[in-house]
């Protein structure tokens, strides 16, 4: 089977987005697995990751579903190249030290704690479905990524140097996490998809809570980078999607 | 379990009239089948084959790690990748529950890493091989997980308390790998030819180091008998060998696979599956850090440990402070 291009439907896309978030940043974590710098973290990344993958997949078999053309989530994942992957570009940046991969999950995780508790109120019955079950993981992997924040900010000068780099370097890619476009705004209006421009205040007030007590410097607002969205995104996910498509690409059309 | 390197003979001391009357207590609870617990008086040679064989075991999940994670990215559908993640936290899982294990005997879980780091601790030789196709991940489960489980099974019973409980736990996950590779390896049997070909070639690759995986044979074996009388080990690994042979090729033949073994034969007679000699001078190599993967096995291991040393310093430098702080406050108040 070649490369798949998913139909414009707004449902369609929304959920691909989101599916595309939580499968990029659940396979970025799972790079750790094996080699985090203590067992437990070994542990507790491959819980989040497993937690993200789970949420990628109700979301592709949503998005599939309602698209209507027989796909499944593995189609949806393994048989779109990176111009149709419509994840941020937050997520696909490379794990770095452990100070990056913290920061990036915590920047993540403080969006989507209230980005699914107001899902919950969709008048979309699956997505609002999910959104419940969602909710909860994401507030655990809020609640892990904000302690460490904490722990490396305000724990030995390496960390902290090592946490505030990871910050300054990663802040140009949370502006996009707030953008909408008109395949959202129509969905908004209709009381499906959740504004993100609404959710700014709390993130913003969740992340200047941590990074005060983590003795972090919260960076200016400058230029954000974006573009994941409609498909322009960073040299890194090509990558991402070789390893992960690999055998898809290299054995079409077997089962596994 | 992943005991099999260990194979240093107990250097026997004097014994004092009194201890000697104590060992005499200590085996008659054993004897009784009553589990010794921590706080307990134990020879100092239970002590030290305890402590080498948990952490051995503990290192083994962890280094086992490795195997499988290589495979975790680049799993075929979401399905399996969830599965292999899951799989290889359970290993993760298992090793910190054997660290807690091994560390009521008195040795912290640091210096137990230390000694794999530096290479004076063993792990299972299984996983000094590599994993070259997706069918590894399958035949890992199925033979490396099922060989795992014949030794784990009699450990749940093992006199020590803290590791019997342990392994409780341990087997009821190792099981469920086990059925799951079984499953991986059916369906890539049942699928197109190039499947059935990796799953043959993992086969191939895996059923003589996973065979070794129970250790030298009884004829060569060194240290069965003291574990034994002390119900550390309760049966002898060319025993526990045996069951994995006849519990298995029936299972690889359901899939329609060849063995790799010109002498494997069923004996009507003894109900046995009859294998061929095992090449013990690899066996003996890949021990004695020979393997095709040892050397990148633990420069993963010491990598990790290291890049992961800044990380664990700041953990303890803010837990330090925050103890301060609330102490300060304490007093304040
Ligand atoms: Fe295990
Ligand atoms: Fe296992």
């Amino acid at each position: 089977m070649t490369t798949i291009t998913v139909a414009d439907i707004p449902l369609v896309q929304y959920a691909l987005r989101l599916a595309d978030n939580a499968l990029v940043l659940g396979h970025r974590l799972s790079e750790w697995c094996g080699h985090a710098p203590m067992l437990e973290e070994d542990i507790a990344l491959a819980n989040i990751a497993l937690d993200l993958i789970g949420q990628a997949r109700m979301l592709y078999t949503y998005a599939g579903e309602v698209e209507g053309a027989g796909r499944d989530e593995d189609q949806l994942a393994y048989l779109r190249d990176a111009p149709q992957y419509r994840n941020v570009l937050l997520v696909e940046q490379p794990n770095g030290d452990f100070a990056v991969t913290i920061v990036r999950q915590f920047l993540y995780s403080a969006f989507m704690l209230p980005f699914w508790r107001r899902m919950k109120e969709s008048k979309d019955e699956t997505l609002a479905a999910i959104a419940a079950k969602a909710e909860k993981e994401v507030a655990y992997h809020l609640r892990h990524s904000a302690e460490w924040v904490v722990r490396l900010g305000d724990g030995t000068d390496e960390s902290h140097r090592r946490a505030q780099e990871a910050l300054d370097d990663l802040w140009i890619y949370t502006g996009e996490l707030f953008e909408t476009d008109d395949v959202e705004r129509a969905l908004i209006e209709a009381g499906i998809a959740v504004d993100p421009a609404s959710l700014r205040e709390e993130w913003s007030r969740t992340v200047d809570e941590v990074l005060n007590e983590a003795t972090l410097t919260r960076p200016a607002d400058g230029w954000m980078q974006t573009g994941g969205r409609s498909g322009r995104h960073s040299e890194h996910l090509g990558y991402i999607l070789a390893d992960l498509q690999f055998l898809q690409r290299a054995y079409p059309g077997a089962t596994w | 379990m992943y005991t099999q390197a260990l194979n240093t003979k107990e250097t026997l001391r004097p014994v004092a009239p009194e201890d000697m009357e104590r060992e005499a207590r200590f085996q008659a609870r054993i004897d009784a089948e009553e589990k010794i617990e921590p706080n307990d008086w134990m020879p100092e040679g239970y002590r030290r084959t305890l402590a080498r064989q948990i952490s051995q075991h503990a290192h083994s999940e962890i280094v086992g790690m490795l195997p499988e994670g290589n495979w975790i990215t680049r799993a075929p559908t979401l399905r399996r990748k969830a599965a292999l993640l899951a799989k290889v936290q359970d290993e993760g899982g298992h090793g910190l529950y054997l660290y807690a294990a091994a560390e009521t005997l008195g040795i912290s879980r640091e210096e137990y890493v230390e000694q794999l780091l530096s290479g004076r601790a063993k792990y299972s030789s299984i996983f000094n091989y590599p994993t070259l196709t997706w069918a590894d991940i399958g035949a890992i489960g199925w033979l490396v997980d099922g060989a795992a489980i014949m030794n784990q099974i009699p450990l749940c019973r093992c006199s020590y308390g803290p590791y019997a409980r342990a392994m409780i736990r341990i087997c009821k996950e190792e099981s469920f790998h086990q059925r799951q590779g079984y499953e991986i390896m059916l369906t890539l049997c049942r699928g197109t030819p190039e499947q059935k070909a990796m799953a043959q070639d993992a086969l191939n690759r895996w059923w003589w180091p996973s065979l070794m995986m129970f250790g030298p044979s009884d004829k060569d074996s060194q240290h069965s008998d003291q574990s034994m009388r002390w119900k550390i080990k309760r049966f002898s690994n060319d025993e526990l060998r045996q069951k994995f042979v006849d519990a298995t090729v029936p299972q690889g033949l359901y899939l329609g696979l060849t063995f790799p073994d010109p002498d494997l034969k069923f004996n009507e007679a003894t109900g046995h599956w009859e294998f061929g000699e095992i090449d013990w001078s690899e066996f003996k190599n890949v021990i004695a850090g020979n393997g095709p993967c040892n050397k990148q096995r633990m420069k993963q291991r010491r990598k990790a440990h290291e890049e992961g040393a800044w990380v664990r310093e700041a953990a303890l430098a803010y837990a330090q402070k925050r103890k301060a702080r609330r102490e300060q406050r304490a007093q304040a108040a």
